[in-house]
């Protein structure tokens, strides 16, 4: 990354600061909504195990967050006092659950992305984010290599188990360009020297993908097109609000409620 | 009231005391998350790092740490979070890695799976999920005796 030390706008820094911890949020909620349902004993618990790090991770991004902004919110706050316009996860992590196959396929795609943008902000200008992305990417390469693990035993599985795969990868692509694609935000953190210019992850996302893919007997979609809105809040799918029902309704009934 | 403050060696073994609250059998300083204690003026500064962002015990072991402070006459303390250097499980004493297999889970290895079952001492064994019963533990199972056990994480 490069040294430069241009002091962020507070308000560009607090976005970016939302989206990581936004997209550990979602996805952790929408993992942890396997609890009790998985196709096996180990994988409910692996799933559950999955949801309690990034569930953790958010803590911790959307804390700085609130710091950042000094407005007097905390990660609580933010996680359960925002509506669906003020959320800036991506696209790919809101969309539902669907078949087991699904879920690792999400997973796979987000992982990959996800360990390689940590190990980017593991050299951050800001020590804070340095220190968070370190922390985060022990778990995360674990997660990766699970869901590359599984990913590969369901795409070279049965018939059923990798139409399934093929079916989610199909289904799942058109949601991964949104990872790569910069705005204003992202060109005011590439020049603090406080993240990596995201299109700057995508050769090595290809590689990876691609290897799994092959080992995997799956199909890589040829076009690349990529639905965005997620990350820039402006057009989350419907599927947020309706998970923002389920995650925030104990304190959207009883505000402020503590245990 | 204390008149004196305790040296930093007497906190040592006062924190040596306490155990984790998930696996009881050792100690927070046989796990390695006690980074540093000094006095700050007349308060005490305990830097703890957590094992997992998510694990549920982090809190639990704040609280235990202050609950043993308090009890030994501490009334100034500070709990300070230390995330970087990020936790490793290298950072596990000798004996804490002798506790845990008398007790039943398989201490971390570098190679990244258990080195015998800590059971029967076999070393045909297959992992049967890599996740298990808390954040820092995957399930594994001795081939030989057959029983299934905890192996604790190597990060």
């Amino acid at each position: 990354m490069s040294t430069a030390n241009i002091d962020p706008n507070k308000g560009d820094l607090f976005e970016f600061l939302c989206r990581m911890g936004d997209n550990t949020l979602v996805l952790g909620h929408r993992v942890s909504e396997w609890c009790g349902h998985a196709p096996v004993l180990e994988e409910d618990i692996a799933l559950a195990n999955t949801a309690l790090d990034l569930i953790g991770q958010t803590t911790l991004w959307l804390d700085l967050a609130g710091k950042v902004e000094d407005a007097g919110r905390d990660a609580d706050r933010l996680a359960f006092h925002r509506d669906v316009w003020d959320f800036r996860n991506l696209l790919l992590v809101e969309q539902p659950n669907g078949d087991f196959g699904q879920t690792i396929m999400r997973q796979f795609l987000f992982d990959a992305w996800h360990l390689s943008q940590l190990t980017a902000l593991m050299e951050s200008s800001d020590a804070q984010i340095a220190a968070i992305a370190e922390k985060s990417s022990k778990e995360v390469t674990y997660h990766l290599e699970r869901a590359t693990d599984t990913v590969i035993g369901l795409g070279d599985g049965t018939e059923e188990s990798h139409r399934r795969m093929q079916n989610a990868l199909d289904l799942l692509w058109p949601y991964v360009g949104e990872m790569f694609v910069a705005d204003a935000v992202d060109e005011a953190m590439v020049a603090a020297g406080i993240a990596p210019n995201p299109a700057s992850l995508r050769p090595a996302y290809d590689t990876l993908v691609n290897d799994v893919f092959t080992a995997a007997t799956l199909t890589r979609p040829e076009s690349d097109f990529g639905h965005r809105g997620g990350k820039s809040g402006k057009r989350h799918s419907e599927h947020l609000g309706h998970m923002l029902t389920q995650m925030q309704w104990l304190q959207r009934a009883y505000p402020d409620a503590t245990w | 009231m204390v008149v004196e403050k305790p040296s930093l060696e007497t906190v040592w073994g006062w924190l040596h005391a306490v155990p984790d609250p998930e696996i009881p059998v050792i100690s927070l300083t046989d796990l390695g998350i006690i980074r540093d204690v000094q006095w700050q003026d007349d308060t005490l500064e305990v830097t703890v790092t957590p094992t997992y962002s998510g694990c549920p015990a982090t809190t639990i072991i704040n609280l235990d740490i202050e609950t043993a402070l308090r009890g030994h006459g501490i009334e100034k303390l500070a709990l300070k979070r230390q995330l970087s250097p990020a936790w490793t499980s290298d950072w596990m004493t000798d004996a804490g890695r002798a506790k845990l297999e008398s007790y039943g889970i398989a201490p971390p290895q570098p190679a990244g799976g258990p080195e015998r079952c800590p059971r029967c001492q076999s070393t045909h064994l297959e992992k049967i999920s890599q996740f298990g019963s808390t954040p820092c533990k995957a399930q594994w199972r001795c081939t030989d005796c057959l029983e299934p056990f905890d192996y604790f994480k190597c990060i």
